[in-house]
C-alpha cells in the first residue's frame, strides 16, 4: 500500500509549531510508517516548484502554520490550499493570526521605519531598506511584498479545519493524526469541515485545577507583584488571566505552574471575538460600589490590546488598527 | 447638514427599561433630533457586549451609543454597573486600535428623560459629523487587490 | 438556516407615520428584502381589519415570522403577538419594527425619516430568521398581598383587597397608620372634618382579620418575582408587649420625660418619651423613644414610673427589634410624601422668624385636638390681626422643584377659610402665581373665598421680614411682593405667614425604590410604567403605586388611585399562576467550565453552582432576563432567549445594510 501525501509549511511564525510536531516524540515514527513527506522546508529539501508540479489534490494532509504576513505567505497559501487534500490551519498564528498578528497595530512602513532605521542597534545614516526589486547582473532579485495586514489562513483560502496553540499541544497533536490517518485509511471518518480540532470543549478553567469561587476584584496585579495563592483561581486574586475565555486543550499547563492563561488556545466555541469578549468578562468582576469606582479600576488595564488579543487581533472583528 | 454631505452611520443599544421608553417619551413628546441612529433594544445595558459593539464598527457604524438607566436606577439592579466597567476599558482598546476618542458613547438615559435623551443623539450624531466617516472595512478592501502571487518565485 | 417567509406590515399610524415616512416607498422596498414573502401597508394596522391581514397572511401565504413596522412595541407588541398566535404563529417570531416615536414623530424631513425606517425596519428583518419559538413561562401565584404605607392611599388599597377576602400585610413606618391625612383638620372643599372620614377607615383596617397591621416596622428587602416576592420586614422593638398593651396612655402621663416635640404636631406639642402619636391611633399602643427614654438611652431612669403605671405590665426593655420573612404575589408602594422643608427659602425666614410657619404646622393649630386645641393663635398665644399666604413654596421654582405640587393652591383656600370662620376680622392675604382650582368644586370653592373677603395678591413674596419701616410694622412681620395686577411693590404687615409648602419625595424614596427593584422619575418620586395608560403599576411587574409616592395629589386623587392599584393586584393575585416573559438565560451544563463568573453576578441570585454537575444553574423562576451572565461569561454559555448573539449581530448588519 502507498503511503499517504504529507506537507507541513512554515509561513508568518516562529517555527514553535515544527517543533511541537516532533513533540509527539516516538508517534514521528507512525506518521513516517503512514505518510510520505512531500513538503516540509523546515524539515527536508524542496522547493516551491516541487510543489507546483504537483496535481491538484496530491498531498493528503497539510499542516499550515503561520499567518500570513507577506506575498510569499500568500501564494504559498493558494498553492498549497489547490494541492491539499485536507488543509489545516495549525497553530495560533494560521489559526488567528498570533503573536504576529499584533503587527497589526502598526503599518508595514511603521515596522520598516522601526526595523530599519530606529532601533537602537541599528546603524542606518543613509536609511536604506530592503528593496522588493533589485537588478544584479546576473538578472533581477526579489522579496516578497510585506502587507499592512496580517491575515490568518482562513481570510486567505479555504480552510478545513483549525488547530489552535502557540503551540497545539503534541498530545492534541497526536490525537489530530490518529484521526485523520485513520479516516485516510477508511477507518474512520473526519470531522466535519470548518471544525477546531484538538481542542476540548469548555473552556480552559474547566482543566485548570485551581479551585474557583465567586469573582469579585478590587484591582489588577501581574504575578511578579506577589506570591499567588497555589490553589486559587488566579482571576480571583486579580491576575488577568485569559482562561474564561480560552478554549479548553491545552489541559492548562500555564495556570498549573502559577501562569495566567495567554489565550494561545484562542476561543471557545461560540465565542467570536476572544478579546472582546474577556474585556467583558474582566470588566464584570470588578468590585466596587459606585460605577465611577468601577469605571476607574477597569481603565487600570495597562495594554487592552496585547492582552486580551495576544493571540487574537487578527481574526478579530476589527481585525488590526487604523493607522 | 455639512458641506461634504456625510451623514453618520450610528447605531443605538438601548435598554428596555430606561433609554427605549426615554427615546419613546421623545417621540410622543415630538422632540426632534437627528435621524442618524437606528436603536436597538436589549434588556439591559449590561447585556450589550464588546463584541456587539466592535460588530457594529465592522460593519460600518460611525458611532455607538450605550444608554442605560442611571446608576441606582437599573430595573436589574445593577446590571448598568457592568456596563459602567466594561466601556472605559473598550474605549481605551478602540483608541488603541486607532478609533478616535468620541466614537463610542455611554449615556445614563432614564425613562423620564426625553429630552435628554433627544439631546444626546443630537450632539453624538454632530460629533460624529465632525470625526467625519470611519470606514473601517474600507481598510480591508483593496486586500484582494495587493495579492500578486507572480511576484514570488522559489 | 431554513427558507423563511416574513410578512412585513407597515402602519400609516392614521398621519402619525405616514404623514411623514413615506410607507408607500418603504413597503416597495421592504419586498425586495431577504426573505421577504409579502409587504403590506395599512391605515391603522392595531385595527381588527389591519390584524387580520397578519393572520390571513399566516393562513392563507404560510407566513413563518412578521414584523410590523408601527408604534413602540410598548404600545402594541401584545396586541400583535397576540395576532400572530391567533393566526398559528408562535408570539415571539413576531418582532416590532418602531418607526413612530423613534422616526417619524422625531424626524423633521421625511426623506431622512423614511430612509431611517428602512433601516429600522431592515434589522427586524435581519434578525427574524433567527427568532425561536418560545413559550412564556407559567409560575404559580400567591395570593397574599403586601401594603407598603399606611396613609390614605395604603388604608384605602388595603381595605379594597381584604374586601375581596385577599389576605393582607400593611407596613407603616410610623408607630401609627393615618399619614398625613390624620394631621388634617378639615380637607377641601368640602370641609369635611378629616379625622371624621379617615379614622372609621383606620379602625375598620385595624380590626379587619384579612388585614395584617405591621406598624413601626420598615421594609429591608425584596426578592422575588410576579406573584412570588420575599420579603423581609424590621418590626422595630416598641419596648411595649403590643399583645398586652391596652393603649390607655396611663404610661404617657406617668413618663418624667414630658417635653419631647411631638411628630405628629409637627414639633408645635410636646409627648411623653413613651408614647401613643395621637388619640385615635391604630394600633392604639404606646411606644418607647429609645432615643429620649431615659433607661434605654442613659441607663438611669429611676423611678421607671411607666412600669408602675401600667397595669397589664406590658412594658418590656429587652425588647429586640424582629426581622419577619413575609410571601406574597404583589406589592402596592404608597410611601407618600415629605412636606419640603421650607427653611431651604432663607429669604422666608422659617425657623428664623417667629410665627413664620409651615402650611403643616397651620394644619395643626386650627385642629381642635392640635397643640392649641384649634384656637389659631401666634406664637404669644394672641389671634393674629393680619394673615399672609404664600403660595409655591418651594414649587414651581427652577432653584428647587419645577414642578406643581397641586394641592397648595386649594388648601391654602382652605386656610383662609378657616381663618375667617375663627377670626372674622383678621385680614388673610393669598400672593399667588396662578391660581389652580382644577377639581370638582374647587373652582366654585375659589369664587367662595372671594365672597368671604380674602385678599388675593397676584405676585410671588419676595421676602418676609421683621424690619419695620412704618409704626404701623412695629412688633410686626412684613411680607414684601410685587402685586402684578396692580403694578406695584406692597410691604403687606401680618401677624403670622403661612408657608405653602410643596409636596416632595420622601427623602429615602430613591433607597426604598432600590430595595424593591424600580426606579423614580427624575423629579424623585417613584416612577410609573406609562404615564398615561399605566399610572398604577411600575416597570417591575407585580409592584404597583398609588398615592402622593408617585406625584402630588389630592385626596380624591390618591383614593381613586389606591383603588386602582388595588384593581390592578386584584387582576394578577386572583389568578393561580401568571406568564413571565421567557427572555431569560439559560445554561448548558455541558458547556460550563465552572468558572463561577455569573455565580457572582446574578443581581437577582438566579445562578447557582451545581456541584455535581460542576456547572452554574439558572433557577429560571427568579431570573429576569437581564443578560448580564451572557455578557460576563468568557464562553457565552449563558445564553438570553430572545437576545441571542446572533440575532443582536443580526440586527446590527440589518440596520448597517440600508
Amino acid at each position: 500500500m502507498s503511503k499517504f501525501k504529507f506537507a507541513m509549511y512554515w509561513a508568518g511564525s516562529c517555527g514553535g509549531c515544527e517543533i511541537a510536531l516532533l513533540e509527539i516524540q516516538a508517534k514521528i515514527i507512525e506518521v513516517d510508517q503512514n505518510y510520505d513527506v512531500v513538503f516540509w522546508p523546515a524539515a527536508a529539501d524542496f522547493k516551491y516548484k516541487d510543489v507546483e508540479g504537483y496535481d491538484d489534490g496530491y498531498i493528503d494532509v497539510c499542516l499550515f502554520n503561520g499567518c500570513i504576513r507577506n506575498s510569499e505567505n500568500e501564494h504559498l497559501a493558494n498553492l498549497l490550499r489547490a494541492k491539499s487534500k485536507v488543509l489545516v490551519a495549525f497553530g495560533a498564528c494560521a489559526t488567528m493570526g498570533g503573536i504576529p498578528g499584533l503587527a497589526n497595530l502598526s503599518s508595514a512602513q511603521e515596522i520598516k521605519d522601526l526595523v530599519y532605521t530606529q532601533t537602537p542597534s541599528v546603524d542606518n545614516p543613509d536609511k536604506v531598506y530592503p528593496q522588493e526589486r533589485f537588478t544584479v547582473p546576473e538578472g533581477e532579485l526579489d522579496l516578497p511584498h510585506m502587507y499592512d495586514t496580517v491575515k490568518t489562513l482562513e481570510q486567505t483560502v479555504d480552510v478545513d479545519y483549525f488547530m489552535p496553540g502557540c503551540p497545539p499541544e503534541a498530545h492534541q497533536i497526536a490525537g489530530v493524526l490518529d484521526v485523520v490517518t485513520a479516516a485516510l485509511k477508511g477507518e474512520g471518518e473526519l470531522p466535519p469541515k470548518g471544525a477546531t480540532i484538538g481542542v476540548a470543549p469548555k473552556s480552559c478553567c474547566d482543566e485548570c485545577e485551581r479551585v474557583k469561587d465567586e469573582k469579585k476584584i478590587a484591582g489588577f496585579r501581574r504575578i511578579w507583584e506577589f506570591f499567588p495563592d497555589r490553589e486559587k483561581c488566579l482571576l480571583e486574586q486579580g491576575v488577568i488571566c485569559m482562561g474564561p475565555a480560552t478554549a479548553a486543550g491545552c489541559g492548562a499547563r500555564c495556570t498549573s505552574v502559577g501562569m495566567a492563561c495567554r489565550g494561545c488556545y484562542g476561543p471557545p466555541e461560540g465565542v467570536v471575538d476572544q478579546g472582546a469578549k474577556m474585556l467583558s468578562t474582566l470588566a464584570s468582576i470588578i468590585d466596587a460600589p459606585d460605577p465611577d469606582e468601577i469605571a476607574r479600576i477597569a481603565a487600570t488595564v495597562p495594554d487592552p490590546v496585547g492582552t486580551f488579543y495576544r493571540f487574537g487581533l487578527a481574526s478579530s472583528l476589527l481585525r488590526r488598527a487604523r493607522v | 447638514m455639512s458641506d461634504n454631505g456625510f451623514e453618520p452611520r450610528l447605531i443605538g443599544f438601548l435598554c428596555r427599561w430606561c433609554s427605549y421608553n426615554g427615546a419613546d417619551l421623545a417621540g410622543t413628546a415630538r422632540l426632534k433630533y437627528p435621524p442618524n441612529m437606528v436603536p436597538i433594544k436589549t434588556n439591559c445595558s449590561g447585556r450589550v457586549e464588546p463584541t456587539h459593539i466592535m460588530k457594529a464598527f465592522a460593519d460600518g457604524a460611525d458611532g455607538v451609543i450605550i444608554a442605560g438607566c442611571h446608576p441606582g436606577d437599573c430595573h436589574y439592579i445593577n446590571g448598568n454597573y457592568r456596563t459602567a466597567g466594561r466601556y472605559p476599558l473598550m474605549e481605551k482598546l478602540l483608541e488603541q486600535l486607532g478609533l478616535e476618542h468620541g466614537r463610542v458613547r455611554l449615556e445614563w438615559v432614564s425613562a423620564a428623560e426625553g429630552d435628554k435623551f433627544a439631546r444626546v443623539v443630537g450632539e453624538f450624531t454632530e460629533e460624529i459629523r465632525a470625526l467625519g466617516p470611519l470606514g473601517w472595512s474600507e481598510q480591508f478592501k483593496d486586500e484582494a487587490a495587493a495579492v500578486a502571487p507572480e511576484a514570488v518565485t522559489a | 438556516m431554513a427558507e423563511e417567509k416574513i410578512g412585513v406590515y407597515i402602519c400609516h399610524c392614521g398621519t402619525n407615520i405616514g404623514g411623514k415616512v413615506d410607507v408607500e416607498e418603504v413597503t416597495k422596498w421592504a419586498a425586495t428584502q431577504p426573505n421577504v414573502a409579502v409587504a403590506r401597508e395599512y391605515k391603522y394596522m392595531c385595527s381588527d381589519p389591519g390584524q387580520d391581514l397578519i393572520k390571513n397572511d399566516i393562513k392563507e401565504l404560510g407566513i413563518t415570522r412578521a414584523v410590523v413596522a408601527a408604534c413602540s412595541p410598548t404600545m402594541h407588541e401584545p396586541t400583535f403577538r397576540k395576532a400572530a398566535s391567533d393566526g398559528g404563529l408562535n408570539p415571539y417570531l413576531l418582532q416590532m419594527a418602531n418607526i413612530r416615536e423613534h422616526c417619524s414623530w422625531v424626524t423633521i424631513d421625511p426623506v431622512a425619516a423614511t430612509a431611517k425606517a428602512k433601516r429600522i425596519l431592515s434589522a427586524q428583518i435581519h434578525r427574524l430568521p433567527l427568532n425561536e419559538p418560545l413559550e412564556p413561562i407559567e409560575v404559580p401565584v400567591n395570593h397574599d398581598v403586601l401594603v407598603v404605607g399606611g396613609g390614605i392611599a395604603g388604608i384605602e388599597a388595603a381595605l379594597k383587597l381584604s374586601a375581596t377576602g385577599k389576605h393582607v400585610t400593611l407596613v407603616e413606618r410610623n408607630p401609627s397608620i393615618g399619614g398625613h391625612m390624620a394631621m388634617f383638620d378639615k380637607t377641601f372643599p368640602t370641609l369635611d372634618c378629616a379625622a371624621c372620614i379617615l379614622t372609621p377607615k383606620m379602625s375598620a383596617l385595624g380590626k379587619d382579620p384579612n388585614i395584617t397591621l405591621m406598624a413601626y416596622s420598615e421594609v429591608e428587602y425584596v426578592e422575588g418575582y410576579v406573584g412570588n416576592f420575599t420579603v423581609k420586614v424590621r418590626k422595630k422593638a416598641r419596648y411595649v408587649n403590643t399583645d398586652i398593651c391596652t393603649g390607655c396612655g396611663a404610661c404617657q402621663e406617668a413618663c418624667v420625660v414630658r417635653k419631647v416635640k411631638s411628630e405628629f404636631d409637627q414639633g408645635l406639642g410636646f409627648r411623653s418619651a413613651i408614647y401613643i402619636p395621637f388619640a385615635q391611633a391604630v394600633p392604639l399602643r404606646a411606644t418607647i423613644d429609645p432615643a429620649k427614654c431615659l433607661t434605654l438611652s442613659k441607663g438611669k431612669c429611676k423611678q421607671q414610673t411607666c412600669v408602675s403605671a401600667c397595669g397589664p405590665g406590658a412594658i418590656d426593655f429587652e425588647q429586640k427589634d424582629e426581622v419577619v420573612e413575609l410571601d406574597v404575589g404583589a406589592i402596592i408602594m404608597a410611601t407618600g410624601f415629605e412636606l419640603w422643608d421650607a427653611a431651604q427659602e432663607t429669604r422666608y425666614g422659617y425657623g428664623r422668624l417667629d410665627n413664620v410657619i409651615t402650611s403643616l404646622e397651620f394644619e395643626r393649630i386650627s385642629n381642635a385636638s392640635g397643640p392649641t386645641g384649634g384656637e389659631i393663635v401666634c406664637k404669644n398665644g394672641e389671634a393674629p390681626k393680619s394673615v399672609v399666604i404664600l403660595h409655591c413654596v418651594g414649587s414651581r421654582d427652577q432653584n428647587y422643584q419645577e414642578f406643581c405640587s397641586r394641592v397648595c393652591c386649594m388648601y391654602s383656600l382652605k386656610f383662609s377659610h378657616l381663618i375667617k370662620e375663627h377670626l372674622p376680622e383678621t385680614e388673610v392675604y393669598e400672593l399667588y402665581i396662578d391660581m389652580r382650582c382644577f377639581g370638582k368644586n374647587y373652582e366654585e370653592f375659589y369664587r367662595r373665598l372671594m365672597d368671604e373677603g380674602v385678599n388675593f395678591v397676584r405676585g410671588r413674596a419676595a421676602e418676609v421680614t421683621d424690619v419695620a419701616l412704618s409704626p404701623d410694622e412695629e412688633g410686626r412681620l412684613v411680607v414684601k411682593t410685587e402685586d402684578t395686577l396692580l403694578g406695584i411693590v406692597r410691604r403687606i404687615p401680618a401677624d403670622m405667614v403661612i408657608l405653602s409648602a410643596g409636596l416632595s419625595p420622601a427623602h429615602d424614596a430613591k433607597e426604598v425604590s432600590q430595595i424593591f427593584g424600580f426606579g423614580c422619575s427624575a423629579n424623585g418620586f417613584y416612577l410609573e410604567r406609562h404615564p398615561k395608560l399605566e399610572p398604577v403599576a411600575t416597570v417591575t411587574d407585580g409592584i404597583f403605586i398609588a398615592g402622593c409616592c408617585q406625584y402630588p395629589k389630592d385626596i380624591p386623587d390618591t383614593v381613586a388611585q389606591a383603588g386602582a392599584a388595588a384593581a390592578g393586584v386584584l387582576g394578577l393575585v386572583d389568578n393561580d399562576t401568571v406568564k413571565v416573559e421567557p427572555t431569560i438565560s439559560y445554561i448548558d451544563p455541558e458547556k460550563c467550565s465552572g468558572c463561577h463568573i455569573c455565580v457572582g453576578l446574578c443581581p437577582h441570585n438566579a445562578i447557582q453552582y451545581n456541584e455535581e454537575k460542576n456547572a452554574a444553574e439558572v433557577i429560571e423562576a427568579a431570573c429576569k432576563g437581564c443578560g448580564v451572565c451572557v455578557s460576563a461569561c468568557g464562553s457565552n454559555v449563558p445564553q438570553q432567549r430572545g437576545y441571542l448573539d446572533v440575532q443582536i449581530f443580526a440586527e446590527i448588519e440589518g440596520a448597517l445594510a440600508v
